[in-house]
């Protein structure tokens, strides 16, 4: 890219992002914070999410002029996946707009775990979608923390369920290896304490193999796998450049592919692209469909891409992450449109929005009205249940996109849930806290 | 003008060899610690209190630990990252352990328990000197985050690896630590911690302690012959900085971010406090608050200052920048003044007192 494209292109980013900010207007105005990182060793990964987010609310706003004629204002903070820096951006969206900040999704598991004392002091609600402190999905504990549609124990667990199905039942997991490839850090290990359980419970042998941040050194790890233990099945709790290396590590030490199975953040364009044909074959966990055949993409590209305000290229629309930054939208905007059902149509304050969370009940109605049939499974949140525990899909990659290879697999949650609790008590006891009645 | 001597006679040894024999000094130190200990929790808010001040005490407690070490010893370290963390994961340990322990007890055990580390990993300074101990001190950097990780003891089984400060008062409930502690409790609590500790640095550097470090540094076989166990000062220098740094750490678990994993302290941490020490001023207790100050606080400055003037442009637009902006000062600085900021305050002190004559 040339100079003068190169600025160009920021100068047209610039006029896009401020045109979209510059819209005050007298009307009620919602803030929405949004912790993106469009720069670090991540951002590959966590820019199509910032973007899928941030046209959701883009469309909202050209097509309805908001939620219920609330104006959505959207500002994005850069953290770089920093815990630090995702702090500091925190602290300094949390107390913008008439009401404060609607809620946060800070987009690492790290902050997470830093802002969840903050929030819940702050009153605001945090939404870590699919990531962050599995045991917060126990409202009774966490009451400001929301773990929806599905956390890393039930994705584990359904997993396991889909792996068993794949031998041909549970039974036959006995004597099984499977093989762990996880991200060392908060984020890799919470899968863990799951498929340790899962492995006693089913009797098949459990291995796992920590990857140092970023993880581009992986040839010893998957030569042990590849060559030496060659286990049945392998999962891969990765993010990042980890991802694309795993892909390659593994084909070149001649791992099946179809053995090979990815975590929810490890299926996703820039994963398995830069592998190139290596990477057929591989497959991953997902809570939503990939691709953009779905009546809110099209609203997308009609009202935010059609009036030139698109934060991406048109082609990226309906990518992996990018639909999941999308989803993440669908459900801050509808606990906010839910809770404005009970408080009336102005700005919401995060207490309310807490309520709309508890209260979400996305039916399958719902979606269709949203342009999200199809896209994903209902869900319904509770005072105590702050994860809904939706079913899984398994993805493949064919080489040009995503595709789902199996049915709607239910997460074990009569395993997942007392695990759960137990690990909220234990936090709730270290941390002085007196769980809240849900009756 | 401002730092005009005359009248200032010193009729004892004692007021010759005051920590700071200049009442100039003494007035605008007493005025900064006025500010910081009354001012800024009177004045500043929430995010400024705990994004900004925050973390500079805490940084700026890590770059004097490691100045101790680097400037003033003469011992250059990469550890300082894995002695952050044993600081934090030591606090954690003794924090859940025994709660009726009082936090200021659990901080300066934790600081013990780092020292006790940083001793064990500065053995290899007695034969290695330079950037060969630099790498050596590296391996107790990845050893240090590896141990962390590697055993879930040391969080207590937590299924991810974070630790997780619990609520603890001073006294009676005034907390400093957890959701409940305020911006300004937890700023004071650090601030109190810096504030001794770097009086006591000041004068550690001053005492026999400090001269044996700066005579090693300069010339290891001369201070031998002239009767400085280099044994004894250069893991004594290992011990107090490891302290120093340790307490940092336990406050930046405990204090700043409330909750941290071992990845938190990885080797971008070590570097980043090397750096603070460099361009700060090796050898320089002031510098290493400058260095902190330009380290931590510039990029917040400067991914804040678009918005600040009204300029609308994108986030990672902001970032680049930031980066961009930051290397270009960090050259700039280290081209002007390769002795770091503390050398700049100097001079243009030096010129102050000779003025309106300075040659």
């Amino acid at each position: 890219m040339s100079l003068t494209k190169l600025t160009l292109a920021a100068v047209g980013l610039a006029v896009g992002v401020s045109g979209f900010a510059a819209q005050s207007a007298t009307a009620a105005e919602q803030f929405i914070p949004s912790l993106v990182y469009r720069t670090g060793p991540y951002a590959p990964n966590g820019t199509p999410f910032a973007d899928g987010a941030m046209d959701y609310y883009k469309m909202l706003n050209a097509r309805d002029g908001g939620i219920n004629g609330v104006k959505l204002v959207v500002e994005e903070c850069d953290t770089g996946y920093n815990t630090d820096r995702g702090v500091e951006c925190y602290e300094r969206l949390k107390g913008k707009g008439e009401t404060g900040a609607a809620a946060f999704s800070p987009l690492s598991t790290g902050i997470t775990y830093a802002i969840i004392d903050r929030a819940t002091q702050d009153k605001i609600p945090v939404f870590s979608m699919g990531y962050g402190r599995t045991d917060a999905s126990d409202g009774r504990v966490f009451p400001y923390v929301f773990t929806a549609p599905s956390t890393y124990w039930s994705q584990a667990s359904a997993l396991v369920r889909y792996v068993g199905g794949e031998e041909g039942g549970m039974d036959k997991l006995k004597g099984k290896k499977i093989a762990l490839v996880y991200h060392d850090s908060a984020y890799g290990k919470e899968p863990i304490a799951t498929l340790e359980t899962l492995a006693e419970k089913y009797g098949f042998e459990f291995h796992k193999f920590p990857v140092t941040h970023p993880g581009l050194e992986q040839k010893a790890t998957w030569l042990t796998i590849g060559r030496k233990l060659r286990p049945d099945w392998t999962f891969m709790w990765g993010w990042g450049v980890m991802n694309q290396t795993a892909i390659k590590e593994a084909a070149a030490a001649g791992y099946p592919m179809n053995k090979f199975i990815g975590a929810w953040w490890s299926g996703a364009e820039p994963d398995t692209r830069p592998a190139g044909k290596a990477a057929i074959g591989y497959k991953s966990a997902a809570f939503h469909s990939p691709g953009s055949n779905f009546i809110v993409h099209q609203d997308i590209l009609k009202h935010v891409y059609g009036g030139g305000t698109g934060t991406t290229t048109e082609d990226k629309v309906g990518e992996v992450l990018y639909n999941r930054g999308l989803i993440n939208s669908v459900f801050v905007s509808e606990a906010i449109r839910t809770a404005m059902g009970k408080f009336g149509n102005k700005a919401m304050t995060g207490e309310e929005i807490r309520w709309g969370f508890e209260n979400l009940n996305l039916t399958e109605a719902k979606l269709g009205k949203l342009g999200l049939t199809r896209f994903m499974k209902p869900i319904k949140l509770s005072c105590a249940n702050h994860e809904g525990g939706t079913p899984l899909r398994i993805q493949e990659w064919k080489g040009q996109q995503w595709e789902f290879v199996s049915d709607w697999i239910e997460p074990m949650n009569d395993i997942v849930r007392p695990m759960i609790e137990a690990s909220a008590a234990k936090y709730a006891a270290e941390k002085g806290i007196t769980p809240r009645s849900c009756n | 003008m401002l730092y005009r001597e005359a009248g200032q006679f010193k009729s004892s040894y004692d007021e010759d060899q005051a920590i700071f024999p200049i009442l100039q000094d003494r007035i605008m130190l007493a005025i900064v610690l006025i500010v910081a200990f009354v001012a800024v929790p009177l004045l500043f808010n929430e995010y400024w209190l705990s994004t900004i001040m925050l973390p500079f005490l805490v940084f700026s407690l890590a770059a004097l630990g490691l100045n101790l070490l680097t400037g003033y010893a003469g011992q250059l370290s990469l550890g300082t990252g894995g002695f952050m963390a044993t600081g934090a994961f030591a606090a954690y340990k003794l924090a859940v352990a025994f709660p009726e322990m009082n936090i200021i007890i659990v901080f300066l055990l934790s600081g013990v328990i780092t020292a006790g580390v940083g001793v064990l990993f500065g053995i290899p300074s007695l034969r290695i000197k330079g950037f060969y101990l630099a790498v050596a001190t590296l391996a107790s950097q990845f050893f240090l985050i590896w141990m962390f990780n590697k055993f879930p003891w040391f969080t207590n089984y937590s299924s991810s690896g974070v630790i997780s400060a619990p609520p603890r008062a001073v006294f009676g409930d005034y907390f400093v630590t957890g959701s409940s502690a305020s911006p300004q409790a937890k700023y004071l609590f650090a601030l109190a911690f810096v504030a001794l500790l770097a009086l006591a640095a000041k004068n550690i550097v001053r005492s026999h302690i400090g001269r044996g470090w700066m005579a090693i540094r300069d010339m290891d076989i001369a201070a031998e012959i002239i009767g400085i166990k280099p044994l004894q000062t250069k893991l004594g220098a290992f011990a107090v900085s490891s302290f120093y740094c340790g307490i940092s750490g336990a406050l930046w678990a405990f204090i700043y971010t409330s909750s941290v994993e071992a990845l938190a302290f990885d080797i971008t941490r070590s570097f980043q406090i090397l750096f603070m020490v460099i361009i700060g001023g090796l050898g320089s207790v002031l510098g290493s608050f400058l260095g902190a100050a330009f380290i931590v606080l510039l990029p917040i400055l400067l991914s804040n200052a678009p918005t600040m003037v009204g300029l609308n442009i994108s986030v990672d637009l902001i970032s680049h920048m930031e980066f961009m902006i930051m290397g270009a000062l960090i050259i700039f600085f280290l081209i002007v003044e390769p002795h770091g900021l503390a050398r700049l305050w100097q001079v243009a002190k030096e010129k102050l007192r000779l003025w309106p004559f300075p040659y």
